[in-house]
């Protein structure tokens, strides 16, 4: 490793910028219509069980046992032999977003499960709506409640981005592989790569920890 | 492949995790902070990202490594960290009286360590060690990148022979659903064992 080396790379800072830039972009696009996905499945699946909503759930399960390239794979490479085809950046939001989603889905389940009936008792019996109780009500303390749960996501799905590389999508990963190929310097690098996905993480850490004390502020949650 | 390289990076990840959580937790100075940077930096990098880096790094390095080793290795470090916060939970949470009373039967740490932490904390921290493993199988299709003919490598060879992608896809996705469907019955049985257990 010598100095020149890192010299390289701080000439090429620009395109692992971009690699960087593209990281965030779809972390931070997946994670909002993933979470707003979520959201929306849980309320689709919430009330009475029938068969429409039994069938979303066990496909939201089989859809989570599956490793995210497959998914990715089955949108990119499947579906164009029945005719869809898609360019790869709405391949990788698509697949990120849904699979993302169905995870958001599991978490905020598991909260909704956990509240308490007489909470839904009573805003029926002031005359809210479904929708109005389950988005003024129950989402907020189910969300607020699941914070922790939410970093182990957030960091996974900031880890699953990676795999877009594969499909042909410039992002970090791939931005530090193009960088060794043309200066044979992979160890620069990598290592500059590595430490901008560990400052991502740390960061999110931070800001979910000071949701958690938010949470905790409105007593939603205890130590 | 895939349930080969994925079994033998998990046996290696939670014996070295336990390795790591207990030394760790020893607080020998400076070996107590590079580990924490090591899983802090491991837990954040993508799987992928790894793979790669060790892949063109042996090259750079002029040695000749298998890329067998090299896959296993990256999985392995990247399952060594998080089973090193799993155990580390589980050693920080026991009980002191028990310790003590170690202490007072006259054990050595090692004695106390093998007989009396090991076996409890193994029931304790089953559930979490089964999830991580069913992460560390989501995650392995990346050692496809560096040529190993996993799952995923192999659904891209028969498309290349068929041109018909769709098919192998699909049983690629079955077969892993089995995978981690088996793992996922396997957790909720560890989970019930681990409460019956409970102390």
């Amino acid at each position: 490793m010598k100095l020149y080396d890192w010299l390289t790379v701080w000439l090429n800072i620009d395109r692992v910028m971009l690699g960087f830039g593209v990281t965030i972009l779809f972390f931070s696009v997946a994670t909002v219509t993933a979470f707003t996905g979520g959201c929306v499945f849980v309320y689709l699946m919430d009330g009475k069980q029938n068969i429409l909503k039994r069938s979303l759930r066990s496909a939201l399960d089989v859809l989570r046992t599956l490793p995210f390239l497959i998914v990715l794979y089955l949108l990119y490479y499947g579906l164009p032999q029945i005719g869809i085809r898609m360019t790869s950046w709405t391949a990788g939001m698509i697949a990120l977003s849904v699979y993302h989603a169905s995870y958001y889905a599991e978490i905020l389940r598991g909260a909704r499960v956990a509240l308490p009936q007489g909470q839904m008792e009573s805003a029926k019996a002031h005359g809210f709506t479904p929708f109005q109780m389950y988005y003024r009500i129950l989402l907020p303390q189910m969300v607020l409640r699941s914070g922790p749960l939410f970093g182990n996501l957030l960091v996974g799905c900031l880890k699953d981005t990676a795999f877009l590389s594969i499909i042909t999508i410039y992002e970090l990963t791939a931005a530090a592989n193009a960088l060794q190929a043309v200066y044979f310097i992979p160890m620069p690098a990598f290592i500059i790569v590595i430490f901008l996905y560990w400052i991502i993480s740390l960061i999110l850490e931070r800001l979910l920890r000071l949701m958690g004390r938010y949470s905790k502020h409105r007593g939603l949650s205890y130590e | 492949m895939t349930v080969w390289i994925s079994g033998l990076s998990i046996t290696l990840g939670v014996i070295a995790g336990f390795g790591v959580a207990v030394l760790r937790n020893a607080n020998i100075p400076i070996v107590t902070q590079i580990l924490t940077l090591y899983i802090s930096v491991i837990r954040a990098t993508p799987m992928i990202t790894l793979v790669l880096f060790l892949f063109v790094m042996t090259p750079y390095l002029q040695v000749e490594i298998d890329r067998w080793i090299i896959a296993v290795a990256a999985m392995t470090i990247n399952t060594t960290a998080f089973n090193a916060e799993i155990w580390r939970s589980a050693l920080v949470t026991f009980s002191v009286e028990q310790i003590e009373a170690a202490k007072a039967a006259g054990m050595t740490r090692a004695q106390m360590l093998r007989r009396i932490m090991l076996p409890q904390m193994g029931i304790t921290s089953l559930p979490g060690l089964v999830n991580e493993m069913t992460l560390l199988v989501k995650s392995s299709p990346a050692i496809a990148m560096v040529g190993i003919a996993d799952l995923t490598r192999a659904t891209n060879r028969i498309t290349a022979i068929t041109y018909k992608p769709l098919p192998p896809i699909l049983a690629a996705a079955v077969l892993y659903l089995l995978i981690i469907g088996t793992m996922v019955w396997l957790q909720r049985k560890a989970d019930k064992y681990a409460q019956r257990l409970a102390m």
